[in-house]
């Protein structure tokens, strides 16, 4: 998760298998992650919910997934859940942008509704552009709408 | 044309909604569950809030995620037999396909006019 092979933004969503609000929101951001392909940023989805509790969040149901949906993004699995401590992620999905030298800049939710799939990950898409032109973020941060993540206990 | 199922019925329907502090939608799913009451002319109508913290909890009250809205103790959406029990959020499917936190409004309503119907046949 530190390597970020050269890429001008690595997008990091924490996302899981049975929370609603990832599900409604995952076309958009896979769509994100074809449409920003050609400009070289790098999507990656990482579920870091325990699949103890959660045997939908396993690592078979998310390879399952992964084929039955036919992800184009890789799907990683945080089983120690370190990544997600490490990055303060909070719900599913909560999006982190990271630039050419691995630093944050942006953090929260993909776009403003859920439920409006006409939004299309607007803020998503608002932060790498301004990553790659290198232009100033007007909306570095909003606030993560999801589903707790599973913590171990 | 909407037709007012009238205030004078609304104590004969009682609806619950089950919830569980790690999922968001709880407030908004109060707000489409007035919402809908008001359209029916079932403002009048007691919502009752039951919180769902523990596992125990939501293995006695067959809880599948939250929320959870039983209206004269029946599941709005009834839930498949393999759906698992536990604290999480619900995944409602909308009738144009979409997944969502939330049940479809239009079930929600037809669930709630069916039950009013019903206690006014039954009173």
């Amino acid at each position: 998760m530190t390597d970020y092979d050269g890429a001008p933004a690595t997008v990091v969503v924490f996302t899981c298998n049975h929370c609603p609000y990832a599900l409604a929101w995952h076309d958009r951001i896979a769509q994100v992650a074809n449409d920003y392909a050609a400009r070289g940023v790098r999507v990656v989805a990482v579920n870091p919910n325990d699949a103890d509790r959660y045997p939908g969040d396993s690592l078979d149901a998310m390879r399952d997934r992964v084929s039955r949906e036919q992800w184009t993004i890789p799907y990683l699995r945080d089983e120690t859940q370190e990544v997600a401590r490490e990055y303060g992620a909070k719900v599913t999905p909560d999006v982190f942008v990271l630039d050419a030298e691995g630093r944050l800049r942006y953090r929260g939710a993909p776009d403003a509704d859920y439920d409006n799939p006409r939004e299309q990950a607007e803020w998503l898409r608002e932060a790498l552009d301004a990553v790659l032109d290198g232009s100033i973020l007007e909306r570095p941060e909003t606030k993560p709408v999801g589903c707790s993540i599973k913590w171990k206990p | 044309m909407q037709v007012s199922l009238g205030r004078r019925y609304a104590r004969y329907v009682n609806v619950e909604l089950l919830w569980w502090e790690g999922c968001p939608s709880t407030e908004r799913a109060l707000e489409v569950v007035r919402e809908a009451l008001d359209e029916l002319g079932l403002g009048g109508v007691e919502v009752r809030m039951r919180e769902i913290e523990t596992d125990d909890e939501a293995q006695r009250a067959g809880f599948v995620g939250s929320p959870t809205i039983l209206i004269d103790g029946a599941d709005l959406v009834p839930a498949a037999n393999d759906e698992p029990i536990g604290l999480s959020c619900r995944v409602y499917r909308r009738r144009d396909g979409r997944i969502s936190p939330l049940p479809d409004p239009d079930d929600l309503r037809d669930a709630l006019r069916q039950a009013a119907e019903c206690a006014e046949v039954n009173r």
